[in-house]
């Protein structure tokens, strides 16, 4: 990391803005905490289908984000360290899930890994069955948090430059030895920062998941799907879920935050 | 760059715009009432909102549709409103029991089940009874919103256990999943079966272990204009209102 510059005078009125900005943003959050019913608190975020599916968010989101590692650190790398013919093209299409609405992803999703969709009959013939199971809302989130991998690790890939590298190469290193030895090890932290980001995406994750994967206690109603669900029957169930639903997103941060700077 | 002398022009622009929006919504006409109506009422009531405004001149019909649970939720925080139509009693019930409601809610409609297939019915589905079959995939409403009650009163009515492989918020998920062919059948209102046309076929459930589900209206205790919120419940519970609804696939009262 770079050395800690000076410290920067910012023009006062900047802070404005900024301060309007957060507080749109805090605002809601605690005006949660005021509609929090703090004496069934305890029980309602530890009933059993509360529990099942913050479980559910937890394991679906890690698969998704080690899904994302696995595939969107080599696409992040290839778009930032290689030139071929179309490639801003190929870069706008599989950043396209950051500005499409979930809803959209999950139709697509359905028309493609659906039983009667592009692959469906394929999966079928194996004996896969992709509908409604948590594969699927594996799929949901993977392909809703993967850009933001992608997006975060090609930025500090195209920044950081590729004269190490080069530098590695010159003395004899091979491609698969400077990927290990020089590229990742610069870019770990962006790697970090990266997978945080999906995680983050995928435990949010709602539109993509109803309208791809449906929604079942166990199988896919994930803690999102559960908000929505008791949102119906029990508003102070629905402010409990939401608020449990904030501070995992927040702990998940906040480490996060903690580890890189660290690094 | 962009010369920062433009951002001025953009709000100006954005004033302007909010400020006519409200110019607009206080030209409105003598006399509006809104009325908080559940979503499976949207195609109906505004048809009828028109046959109301035309056979009354100087009268205006708003709508603001949703979950019968979302409409109370916002009523209850104080959102105006002057009528209020519900897609179950039981929602109905808890406005009333805030006083939400001025005087006795009447049942102006009701709506039963049906079971909606994909065209073809590829699973050959026949009854209720064949959705018991494990490799039927079925999908329904989640027993927390009114259509899936009504799927959990039917299967206590039949004596038929369903092992759904999805339980939906709300019956368009439902429809969704039958007319993309992911689910073998579904159990949905008879009225959205019939909006969706073409592209689900009907099994119908016997009326004897069927489930109704009752639509009330009420007049809202906070309503500003009491007298034309009454005219146009009565229009709903009229002749002219009973025959739209009845096109549209639901029972009578």
């Amino acid at each position: 990391m770079a050395t800690r510059a000076a410290r920067l005078d910012v023009p006062g009125w900047l802070f404005v803005p900024a301060v309007a900005g957060s507080l749109f943003i805090i605002l809601p959050l605690a005006a949660m905490l005021t509609r929090v019913d703090w004496a069934d608190f305890p029980e309602l975020i530890t009933s059993p289908g509360a529990r099942t599916a913050l479980l559910l968010s937890l394991k679906t989101s890690s698969v998704a984000t080690g899904l994302c590692l696995l595939f969107g650190v080599p696409m992040a790398i290839v778009l930032a360290r290689t030139t071929f013919r179309g490639q801003d093209v190929v870069r706008s299409l599989v950043l396209l899930p950051l500005v499409l609405p979930p809803v959209v992803a999950g139709i697509a999703l359905l028309y493609t890994f659906g039983r009667r969709g592009l692959f469906g009959q394929t999966f079928e013939a194996f004996g896969v069955q992709i509908a409604f199971s948590t594969t699927a809302v594996i799929m949901a989130q993977t392909f809703v948090a993967m850009p933001f991998l992608v997006v975060s690790l090609e930025g500090a890939l195209r920044s950081m430059g590729p004269r190490y590298e080069a530098v590695a190469a010159t003395l004899g290193a091979r491609p698969t030895t400077v990927l290990r030895r020089v590229t990742l090890p610069m870019v770990l932290p962006a790697v970090a920062s990266g997978a945080v980001l999906s995680f983050a995406r995928a435990l949010g994750e709602f539109g993509a998941t109803i309208t791809f994967a449906g929604s079942l206690q166990g199988t896919t109603r994930t803690l999102p799907l559960e908000i929505y669900l008791q949102r119906e029957v029990d508003a102070d169930s629905a402010i409990a879920l939401s608020l449990l639903l904030v501070v995992v997103a927040a702990l998940v941060i906040g480490l996060a935050r903690r580890s890189a700077t660290a690094t | 760059m962009t010369p920062p002398r433009r951002y001025p022009a953009v709000i100006a622009a954005l004033v302007a715009m909010a400020a006519s929006g409200c110019a607009n919504s206080a030209n409105s006409p003598t006399a509006e009432i809104t009325v908080f109506a559940a979503a499976s009422l949207q195609k109906t009531f505004t048809q009828l909102g028109k046959q109301f405004e035309a056979a009354n001149p100087g009268t205006s019909v708003v709508f603001n549709f949703g979950g019968s649970s979302d409409l109370v939720a916002q009523l209850q925080q104080g959102a105006p409103g002057d009528l209020f139509a519900s897609a179950d009693t039981v929602t109905m019930d808890k406005a009333v029991t805030d006083a939400l409601i001025a005087g006795e809610p009447s049942v102006f409609a009701t709506n039963s089940m049906e079971i909606a297939v994909p065209p073809g019915n590829p699973a050959d589905v026949d009854s209720f009874a064949a959705l018991a079959d494990p490799d039927v995939t079925v999908v329904v409403c989640a027993p927390q919103v009114p259509c899936g009650a009504a799927t959990v009163a039917i299967e206590e009515n039949t004596g038929v256990t369903l092992s759904p492989v999805s339980e939906e918020s709300s019956v368009t998920d439902v429809l969704g999943k039958v007319t993309s062919g992911e689910a073998d059948a579904g159990i949905v209102y008879v009225t959205d079966v019939k909006a969706a046309g073409d592209t689900v076929e009907t099994i119908e459930i016997p009326v004897a272990v069927n489930a109704t589900n009752r639509y009330p209206i009420g007049v809202l205790a906070g309503s500003g204009s009491p007298e034309l919120a009454e005219h146009f419940q009565d229009f709903v519970l009229g002749p002219q209102g009973q025959q739209v609804l009845a096109d549209a696939g639901f029972g009578g009262p």
